[in-house]
């Protein structure tokens, strides 16, 4: 990276028009990718952005209104639901399903037997569309005739609507995620168990360390950023996971279930109130910078470590 | 890599495996019993392909596979096209102002299409593009994903290969059709099927933007069959997803330890 570029204008004749040609050749390779992210990425945040601070008259023209959307966002009872669901969505999910990538990712890593089809299983749910997924999960859910309703029956206990019932139906949709995503979260435990060095294991077993002890204090340390890792990107997406709902619960029953994402979605295309929705999205968009911040900084960190 | 595995960690380690292919297990076998054993398990059940020709018959599945092709078939190409490029200039060439364009694909990374679906659609409706599956394709055609990625290998390949090439003549797109991308086909390959497999999947923007049969993705016909005042039986619902869901199914049963290894680069940027 450094020095070759530097010997470079020594020896060229035009170093000036060299700097410039070198320029245009750049950005008209850039150009393509450069309009459509402008154009869907930059623009479109902008746009959010001044939305947010605008109220549109009925004949179509715009008043600035300053802070007043985010006041009537602070004001909405509903709007705090979905943050509140999406934080007890992300709890329910994401330790869970790191402690069971864990566990996933150091079967599949020992010389186990049929650990190729364990892998397998574990990572299946990975590759499947989230509409069909909440498809299978809802005949689970389904009161009396679904499976869940069955075992209950065979306990002589009568059916029970778990996603119409405000007190089950975030438990049911974390258990389906958990499902989806512990095989996602396995492979990176999995990459990191890789590179430990087998050395590790066998001076513990040497000085007669047991396996839960070598576990707690030498190998679960070793994988932290891993942890680390998986889990700001967990959190990412949990803000995006919300296919389901539209199948499974549209949010309900009373907003049991809606998410921030999926309450954008429904304020947007439902009520049409595309200033509430702009004004929602900055909320998603200032909580997806901060956690992308987050993982930057730590990536960098690790590279420094290198 | 550990010897000693415990008897009952084995088993427990199955057990978790089994419980993990359960629910797929239970959509293949309801989706080939008649509706009556949909809800009663029954081992003499008769076996039947019957919930697929009528999934088939009731719904333009043909059309929306079409469909599903088309969309990711054009977002590949896409964004394979236009991520070589800007990852070359990124690469290649020294230019003012480098460092904040990569920054602004860079930002890509964390605010994903996904999530400015308000924007978004009006755009599409801007453009008259609404219910096409260009509509769908468009705001993922520039990946910042795979810009970063490639650049990452472009800049892993060894700079006499480049001089090499030079010498002999070539231009700069020459240098990038002969010597970048034939070396770096297994980020193509990593990348593409993430790719495939995101979009093949994708549910909420398609289903924003598409409102008939002409331009409708699997995922988004899918749901449309199987909402529940459809009332149509749950074992054709069952056959309609799994029909859904088969070709990648299938695409990873043979394809596994690359996609395993796809989705990790994937994941770890």
């Amino acid at each position: 990276m450094t020095g070759r570029s530097e010997t470079l204008p020594a020896t060229s004749r035009k170093p000036r028009s060299q700097a410039w040609w070198n320029a245009v050749n750049a950005w008209l390779l850039l150009l393509p990718a450069a309009v459509l992210l402008a154009a869907f990425t930059h623009y479109p945040i902008l746009a959010t952005i001044r939305q947010s601070l605008y109220f549109t008259k009925r004949n179509g023209t715009e008043v600035f209104v300053g802070l007043d959307n985010y006041r009537a966002m602070a004001a909405d009872p509903i709007f705090w639901k979905a943050l509140i669901n999406n934080f007890w969505f992300a709890l329910g999910t994401i330790p869970t399903s790191i402690a069971l990538a864990l566990l996933m990712a150091l079967w599949v890593n020992r010389n186990i037997r049929g650990r190729g089809f364990l892998r397998l299983a574990y990572f299946t749910p990975t590759v499947l569309p989230m509409i069909a997924v909440a498809n299978i999960w809802l005949f689970f859910y389904t009161p009396d005739y679904g499976l869940l309703d069955q075992l209950r029956g065979l306990f002589g206990l009568a059916g029970w609507n778990w996603l119409g019932e405000p007190s089950t139906v975030m438990g049911c949709l974390i258990v389906m995620v958990i499902w989806k995503e512990a095989g996602f979260f396995m492979i990176f435990y999995l990459a990191a168990l890789q590179q430990l060095s087998p050395d590790l294991d066998e001076a513990a077993a040497v000085e007669g360390a047991s396996r839960w002890y070598t576990f707690r204090r030498i190998t679960f340390p070793l994988l932290m950023p891993t942890t680390l890792f998986v889990a700001i990107n967990a959190v990412i997406n949990s803000f995006k996971l919300v296919d389901h709902l539209v199948i499974m619960t549209k949010g309900g029953p009373s907003n049991a279930s809606t998410l921030l994402l999926y309450y954008i979605y429904e304020v947007a295309f439902t009520f049409q109130d595309a200033v509430y929705a702009a004004t929602l999205t900055v909320v998603l968009l200032v909580l997806l910078s901060t956690l992308a911040l987050l993982k930057f900084g730590y990536l960098d960190r690790r590279i420094h470590y290198q | 890599m550990n010897a000693r595995t415990h008897p009952i960690e084995a088993i427990a380690a199955w057990l978790l495996a089994l419980l993990w292919l359960a629910p797929l297990a239970y959509a293949f076998w309801s989706s080939l019993h008649p509706a009556a054993y949909a809800t009663s398990f029954s081992l003499s059940a008769p076996w039947t392909l019957e919930n697929y020709v009528r999934a088939w018959n009731q719904a333009p599945f043909g059309r929306y596979y079409i469909n599903t092709v088309i969309l990711v078939v054009l977002i590949l190409i896409g964004q394979l096209v236009l991520s070589t490029l800007a990852a070359y200039a990124f690469t290649r060439f020294k230019f003012k102002g480098s460092g904040i364009a990569f920054a602004l694909v860079l930002l890509q990374l964390m605010i994903m299409p996904d999530v400015l679906i308000v924007e978004n659609y009006r755009i599409i409706g801007k453009l008259g593009l609404l219910d096409t599956i260009p509509a769908i394709a468009l705001p993922y055609l520039a990946s910042a994903f795979a810009i970063f990625l490639l650049r990452q290998t472009f800049k892993s390949i060894p700079q006499e290969l480049v001089e090499a090439a030079r010498v002999e003549g070539a231009g700069p797109l020459q240098i990038l059709w002969r010597v970048y991308v034939p070396l770096a086909r297994p980020t193509y390959v990593a990348f593409a099927l993430v790719s495939v497999s995101y979009h093949w999947n994708n549910f909420l923007w398609p289903l924003i933007v598409t409102n008939s049969v002409g331009s409708r993705p699997l995922t988004v016909g899918l749901a449309v069959f199987g909402a529940p005042e459809t009332g149509v039986d749950w074992s054709i619902i069952t056959a309609a997803t799994v029909m859904t869901m088969a070709p990648l199914l299938i695409a990873f049963l043979l394809f596994q330890r690359q996609f395993v290894q796809s989705f990790m680069r994937a994941g770890i940027r």
